[in-house]
């Protein structure tokens, strides 16, 4: 009976040892929880709402940056597809069918053998056959619209034109519109009426392409901040979460779409976000 | 009575073969006669005939909601499944290890006609059948909670594979029967032409055991990498392509080394129980000599492991590169630290309990000197495995460091460097076992200074080797090839472990004994270090199940069956670390209890 207590007092420290290492040795990481079917409103999104969800469903549903990320050189940085597209199309080895930028990143989302990049290939296969799997099928699963807006994000990320539609019956609907609607009586509505959370990280939304605005009054005066809503371009911040930040990424029309109480509003809103 | 013996193993064969045939070639019969009847169906009126054309002969994967799957008050229906399986699947493997090496050593002995190797192979197999029942126990309690808890995932997979689970019950009648004889008629069956025919009911029960787990591992498989399925999971009616999925044939390698290797490590367990209990000197020398083969059969499969582990973990990413990133550079990657420390534990264990043997042998002096080194080579080893690559840090931390790889440790953090290390460990520990086989012996053959200059030679070119691929490959070549190095690198292992060994076999062939050996002769701290290698092997495996079940993320079937479950998210690995603890102090409060029961079955009044 002594030896039998012996054993199993020595077993359950090494259990214990390994779970409390497992537990409190290593960080926590939860993982994220699984994909949502979205039903997404096209119908009622601005060009800049459906870029951001092309940002949204390529770091997350989409899983591309699994492998298309610097750290792991598993399969190119797509930063500048939008850009170098027609001179992939020109290479020799291009099998593909597309005739414009747009078109090329469809068939490299749906047929990702079309054109391999020098050295991602399957091993064995001389770069003729990609590993990526059809984004639209398995795993993944991307519907027509959310391709089209991965399209738009990776134009809109190379700094191209985005020529991608936003893929409804109705089409999105007009900004002169959106400007139309009732006053916005506080700024989340505001900010909600004029779709700034689609890029910028302000009242509780949460957008990556523009410069984080959640503690900007710390750093920015109240006329550089009204300058900046009514001329984007006059100063452009160094960093955005995606890059440098560029000219000609905000629209410059914000000053029609809203009223100068609304304007008077939202700086004041950005001033005290410290 | 020749004849009838004679009977029984043809009957075996034959039933084996029957059994086996249906799910083993390319359309089962049963799919065939599905579809047979389909077209009899179709044939009966011309309504019947438009509606068999329109309608699959198979359903597509379900599309489940969370309320199609039922609720039972106190239960959680993903943790009583986690155990049920975890349970099952040790057992399995125990019982399923077992009779691989019994057999083994059962020929060992009649070839030797050293009745000792007869007498433990008897007693390894005793152990065995004490948690044959067990094993069964914990298999009908899986079934029973898939069925209650994931009733549609169930039906969807009893489609399928329908015609391959009435096999396995049929088999697994099989496999009791012979494993029965086997165990009841070792005594009967023990000498002449009755010892042919035992060991033939050995090889049938390991042949209908093996069977059994390719089948049990084609289910699993095909949940990661499903075949003979269309994109909607229609299944196209070939059996053999569902059972022979992508994935099913490294499973199966993997599996059937580990078995060994786990199988070897619990009766080494089982070895140092009664060791420790032991009240006479030669009960010490016996269970000292049974604890030193189970432990011999448990570092013999452990060699190969990783190299199997590697060709699995190489056909998940050939398979879809996003799972294999999950496995690897995910959520999970933290997984692969604790599994150094498991792996560490295993080898550090395994190589103490080789230099505790030394005490055995009055010859093993003249190595005593050594073992302080390999030593520090393995521990040096198991740190660069042990090495994370991507420090989690406070954002003061990062700025201090420069960013999320350390200066100096960042680059051991790498594949490349865990490769090497491993492959060092793995030569290392090779070593001690050379050390210890020869500890006793003096070679009496004229070209025994060639032959310890030759395997100087190899070890020291194979090491060279080794480092180098490692650093060319790690820190000379881009990404895509770092891990170019890992099948060179094994090969170069395996090579200095098949020659090291021949030239070894050759030289100490009819060798002096320095002095007999002193079975028995250990302290009683190295039959612990047998405790910690059957704990950890057990807690590693109950890990790697979690892992392997993971990767598949939210789907019951890979892209074809989506988990709507509430519990279809993938829990932390602290979570897993506990619920895998309390299985496996169930699992060894069971097998002690077993090791018990052998015991006082073994005392005489």
């Amino acid at each position: 009976m002594k030896t039998f207590l012996k054993v199993v007092a020595f077993s359950v420290v090494v259990i214990l040892f390994y779970a409390f290492y497992a537990s409190y040795g290593i960080p926590q990481i939860k993982p994220e929880a699984p994909p949502q079917e979205e039903k997404l409103d096209l119908g009622s999104m601005t060009m800049y709402q459906f870029i951001a969800l092309g940002d949204k469903i390529f770091n997350g549903k989409g899983t591309c940056t699994l492998c298309h990320n610097p750290v792991g050189g598993r399969a190119p940085v797509l930063d500048s597809v939008a850009s170098i597209a027609l001179e992939h199309m020109k290479d020799a080895r291009y099998k593909g069918k597309a005739k414009t930028a747009e078109e090329y990143i469809r068939e490299s989302m749906l047929e990702p053998s079309a054109f391999v990049v020098a050295g991602f290939g399957v091993k064995g296969t001389n770069d003729t056959e990609s590993p990526m799997p059809n984004v639209a099928t398995g795993a993944i699963g991307l519907n027509e619209a959310e391709i089209d807006a991965v399209i738009a994000y990776l134009q809109k990320k190379a700094g191209t034109e985005v020529t991608v539609k936003i893929p409804v019956g109705a089409p999105a609907k007009e900004e002169k519109a959106e400007a139309a609607t009732a006053i916005a009586k506080t700024p989340d509505e505001l900010v909600a009426k004029l779709g700034c959370g689609a890029c910028h990280k302000i009242a509780g939304q949460v957008g990556a392409l523009g410069p984080d605005l959640t503690k900007v009054g710390a750093v920015r005066k109240e006329d550089y901040l009204r300058r900046s809503v009514l001329d984007p371009d006059a100063d452009i911040a160094k960093q955005c979460p995606t890059g440098p930040c560029a000219a000609g990424m905000m629209p410059k029309d914000y000053k029609d779409k809203m009223t100068a109480g609304e304007l008077e509003m939202l700086v004041k809103f950005m001033v005290n976000s410290k | 009575m020749r004849f009838l013996t004679k009977a029984i193993v043809s009957i075996f064969i034959v039933l084996a073969f029957i059994l086996s045939y249906p799910i083993l070639t390319p359309a089962s019969k049963s799919s065939l006669a599905f579809a047979e009847e389909v077209k009899k169906d179709a044939s009966a009126s011309s309504v019947k005939e438009e509606k068999a054309k329109d309608k699959p002969a198979y359903p597509p994967a379900p599309k489940l909601k969370e309320t199609d799957y039922p609720k039972i008050k106190g239960f959680n229906g993903r943790i009583v499944i986690w155990l049920a399986a975890q349970l099952h699947l040790w057992f399995a493997a125990f019982v399923l290890a077992v009779p691989i090496f019994v057999l083994i050593i059962e020929g060992i002995g009649m070839a030797t006609h050293d009745e000792r190797y007869d007498k433990m192979a008897y007693e390894f197999i005793k152990i065995s059948i004490t948690a044959y029942s067990i094993t069964a126990v914990f298999g009908g309690l899986l079934a029973i909670s898939l069925m209650v808890f994931y009733p549609d995932f169930m039906k969807y997979m009893t489609g399928i594979f329908g015609s391959s689970m009435l096999a396995y019950a049929f088999l697994f009648f099989a496999e009791s029967a012979s494993l029965y004889i086997y165990y009841y008629g070792w005594n009967w069956l023990n000498c002449g032409f009755k010892k042919w025919v035992h060991l033939t009911i050995g090889l049938v029960l390991n042949a209908v055991g093996t069977t059994l787990m390719f089948l049990a591992n084609a289910w699993v498989t095909f949940m990661m990498s499903p075949g003979g399925v269309d994109a909607q999971g229609v299944f196209q009616g070939n059996s053999w392509a569902a059972v022979h999925n992508f994935l099913w044939n490294p499973i199966n390698l993997h599996r059937t080394i580990a078995n060994i290797a786990y199988g070897g490590s619990v009766v080494g367990a089982y070895a140092a129980y009664r060791f420790l209990s032991a009240q006479t000197k030669e009960e010490k020398a016996h269970y000292d000599w049974m604890g030193y083969t189970a432990n011999f059969i448990a570092i013999a499969a452990l060699l190969p492991l990783p190299f199997a582990g590697y060709w699995l973990t190489a056909e998940i990413y050939a398979y879809s590169q996003q799972m294999g990133i999950t496995l690897m550079g995910g959520v999970f990657a933290w997984l692969f630290i604790i599994q150094a420390v498991l792996i560490g534990a295993l080898f550090l264990s395994a190589n103490y309990y080789l230099w505790c043997g030394m005490g055995r042998s009055e010859g093993a002096v003249r190595y005593n000197k050594y073992i302080k080194y390999i030593a520090f080579v393995i521990i040096a080893c198991f740190l660069v495995w042990f090495t994370p690559h991507t420090l989690v840090m406070t954002q003061t931390e990062l700025k201090a460091l420069g960013g999320p790889y350390h200066k100096y440790l960042g680059p051991l953090g790498i594949m490349p460097a865990k490769n090497t290390a491993v492959n060092i460990m793995i030569l290392f520990t090779f070593l001690s076992f050379l050390l210890y086989r020869r500890a006793n012996k003096i070679a009496t053959v004229s070209w025994a200074k060639y032959g310890n200059i030759a395997q100087i030679a190899i070890f020291t070119g194979a090491i060279i080797n080794i480092v180098f691929l490692g650093v060319y490959y790690g820190y000379y070549t881009n990404t895509a090839l770092k891990v170019g190095s890992s099948v060179p690198q094994v090969a170069s292992t395996l090579f200095v472990i098949i020659l090291c060994m021949i030239i070894d076999v050759f030289m100490f062939k009819g060798a002096k004994d320095v002095a007999p050996l002193k079975w028995g002769n250990v302290p009683d701290r190295s039959q612990y270090a047998l405790f910690l290698l059957a704990v950890s092997f057990t807690w590693l495996m109950g890990l790697m199940g979690y892992i392997r079940s993971g990767i598949r993320q939210h789907w019951h079937v890979y892209t074809i069956m989506r988990d709507n479950s509430p519990d279809a998210y993938t829990p932390t690995i602290g979570y897993a670390a506990q619920i895998v603890s309390i299985a496996v102090i169930i699992f060894m409060a069971i097998v002690i209890f077993i090791f018990w029961l052998n015991q006082i079955s073994s005392k005489k009044h």
